[in-house]
């Protein structure tokens, strides 16, 4: 079990800097999740922590030993590979007890341990099989009993889920939730997929263009972004996001003046940010903004609707529950102004200041 | 497969004709070599033509072991080749690995430059090699054989061994050395095994390739005791007259050891070794 310390870390490949002063304190028993779109960097970040990449620059240590030239088989840490990376001439329980193997462990204590995994992961009839004769979730589970077995520090994984399909991708996100539960190991994650971010992280760390945007839990992330690419990469449905005039006290958008007490100064104001859930749908004619459905996709325990605004342009509303609406309705929108974000020309989200301070 | 077929005989037996017409071809010439090894002496002229003999006589391969040096050209292209094979594939392997693997200054001139070697026919350079086995007083050995075929295969068979290499994901190094593998461990317990099918192919290639060399091997070799089984076989052409059925009986006995190779190795041929390490 162990605790990351990631300090001012970069990674260049000669002009090219790929990731920038890296700054991340990852405590022991945490499940940190590294997401971002695909080109931000956070696999080379993760390869660099596991020690299949060079680290450019800054230090890197684990439990205050520092860790920057150590090679992988000495850091004691375990990686789940996004292809699985089994070894396919050997058995399902050779694959998971080859790190043991190596090691030189006795058999017996091998056997066991390897029993005990495959037990966890419900692939004790499975063990004398090569990896070819299993399935995508099965080589999955294979690939994180061979992690298990390692007993490491800590667990990395490489986008492990997206080669399943969805169903099954569900199914093992609970798995990876439990066994980190279970084993209360310290664990980074990387994925591109928000929705795995916000289901597993306790913190999840943003990343893009080699920067890292915001480090946070997902409700903090999901709550108060730090800036629009953070609003509009957490969450599901997008953030909508539309251009405001900024005034004191508030924005004006599609000619209605909209009251943000809580903001505090917005002068600065340059877009207004806005979650799809956080928009009420009232009768035509009344609601701060005029809007037209254009597609109403009923969800069952949600209604999608996606409107024209007047003096705005196209934006998603979405509904608990069912509505009668449908294509070509007229209808009121009122913005919830407590849940509204505010972005400045250069993206950043304007807090009150006694939020910045918090 | 029996869709084509049963929707489109034609084609189906036009190729099939096609496959039949090729191996007929190509396997007339070794039919031949058989039939010719097995006639008395006294048929060879006058039933010249006939597919079958009117009779059959192994007296050829009695003659031929018994009687003339053959069963030293053989021994000695037998130690001339699987010198070579092992040699070049060993070489081979680690410069094709390095070439896979490893990003290295000169990689690309390297490569450039054994392509070139490729380029040029044998009769180009043959009389630099004499002089240069000649002056290092190796004529007449095996070993400059060896030393020579290695050096012509080499850069063939890394291409090959590279692209062997290039088929296993770089994935499963890395995780062999996540799980405590040194490079040359997670080379050894995982690279090596699925591998073998690529070191089964290229030590194959190379062993036919040195087994039936002839031009170097009529240079550099003029001693009766050192000649390998190619140069051997002109020994059965004299001044006069040419021996056919000696000659075609150890024809057909070369053939026993790449025949014996292949079978060795072609399971090792047999693809499909990686299949389920990475997502299938």
């Amino acid at each position: 079990m162990a605790r990351i310390q990631l300090n001012d870390v970069k990674k260049s490949y000669g002009d090219v800097n790929v990731l920038r002063d890296i700054n991340l304190d990852i405590q022991d028993g945490e499940f940190i999740v590294l997401v971002g779109p695909s080109g931000c960097g956070k696999s080379t970040l993760l390869r660099m922590i596991a020690g299949l990449e060079p680290i450019s620059g800054g230090d890197f240590l684990i439990d205050g030993e520092r860790m920057n030239d150590v090679r992988p088989r000495d850091r004691d840490i375990a990686m789940v590979f996004q292809s699985y990376a089994l070894y396919p001439h050997m058995d399902v329980a050779r694959n998971m007890g080859f790190s043991m193997e190596i090691r030189g462990d006795a058999a017996e204590a091998r056997k066991s341990k390897v029993a005990a995994a495959a037990e966890t992961l419900g692939l004790s009839k499975l063990t004398s099989r090569l990896p070819k004769a299993l399935s995508g979730g099965q080589r999955q589970r294979v690939a994180m009993g061979r992690a298990i077995v390692r007993d490491p520090r800590a667990f990395l994984f490489d986008e492990p889920l997206s080669n399943l399909d969805a169903a099954l991708r569900v199914e093992m996100r609970l798995e990876i939730a439990r066994l980190h539960q279970k084993l209360g190991a310290t664990m980074i994650y990387v994925t591109h997929d928000q929705v795995e971010a916000l289901t597993l992280a306790d913190r999840i760390v943003v990343l893009e263009g080699g920067d890292i945007q915001q480090v946070g839990s997902p409700l903090e992330l999901y709550e108060t972004p730090a800036n629009r690419f953070v609003a509009q990469f957490i969450g599901s449905p997008t953030m909508n996001v539309a251009p405001v005039e900024a005034g004191a006290g508030g924005v004006t958008l599609g000619g209605s003046h909209l009251a943000l007490p809580h903001l505090g100064d917005t002068s600065a104001a340059h877009e207004l940010g806005i979650r799809p859930e956080h928009i009420d749908v009232v009768a035509p004619g009344q609601g701060m903004l005029k809007a037209m459905a254009d597609v109403v996709e009923h969800l069952g325990s949600d209604t999608n609707i996606y409107l024209q605004v007047e003096g705005i342009g196209p934006m998603m509303v979405r509904v608990h529950g069912n509505i009668p609406a449908r294509s070509g309705d007229l209808l009121g929108l009122n913005i919830q102004p407590q849940n509204a974000h505010v972005f400045a020309a250069d993206g950043t989200a304007l807090r009150a200041a006694t939020a910045l301070a918090a | 497969m029996s869709a084509v077929l049963r929707r489109r005989p034609a084609v189906a037996i036009a190729k099939y004709a096609a496959l039949a017409g090729y191996l007929a071809f190509a396997l007339f010439p070794l039919y031949w070599l058989i039939k010719i090894a097995i006639t008395p002496d006294a048929l060879i002229y006058t039933e010249g033509t006939q597919l079958l003999p009117s009779s059959v006589t192994f007296d050829n391969f009695a003659k031929v072991i018994l009687q003339t040096d053959f069963m030293a050209y053989f021994g000695n292209s037998l130690y001339v080749s699987l010198g070579t094979a092992a040699v070049t594939t060993l070489v081979a392997a680690a410069a094709g690995y390095a070439f896979s693997r490893f990003d290295f200054a000169g990689k690309k001139l390297l490569i450039a430059v054994m392509l070139i070697t490729q380029m040029f026919p044998l009769l180009m350079i043959i009389a630099p090699i004499y002089k240069i086995i000649s002056q290092m007083g190796m004529l007449n050995s095996l070993t400059s054989l060896i030393v020579v075929y290695t050096a012509f295969n080499i850069p063939f068979a890394t291409f090959l061994m590279q692209s062997f290499f290039d088929g296993i994901p770089k994935d499963l190094e890395e995780a062999a050395m996540m799980d405590g593998c040194s490079r040359f461990q997670a080379l050894y317990k995982v690279v090596f095994p699925l591998t073998l099918p690529g070191l089964g192919a290229t030590l194959g290639f190379v062993f036919t390739a040195a087994w039936s060399e002839l031009l170097f091997a009529l240079m550099l070799i003029s001693k009766n005791d050192a000649m390998t089984f190619p140069v051997g076989l002109l020994t059965f052409v004299s001044k006069f007259s040419v021996d056919w059925g000696q000659m075609m009986a150890a024809g057909v006995l070369a053939l026993v050891p790449s025949c014996l190779f292949f079978i060795f190795i072609q399971r090792y041929l047999v693809q499909g070794l990686t299949s389920g390490a990475v997502k299938g």
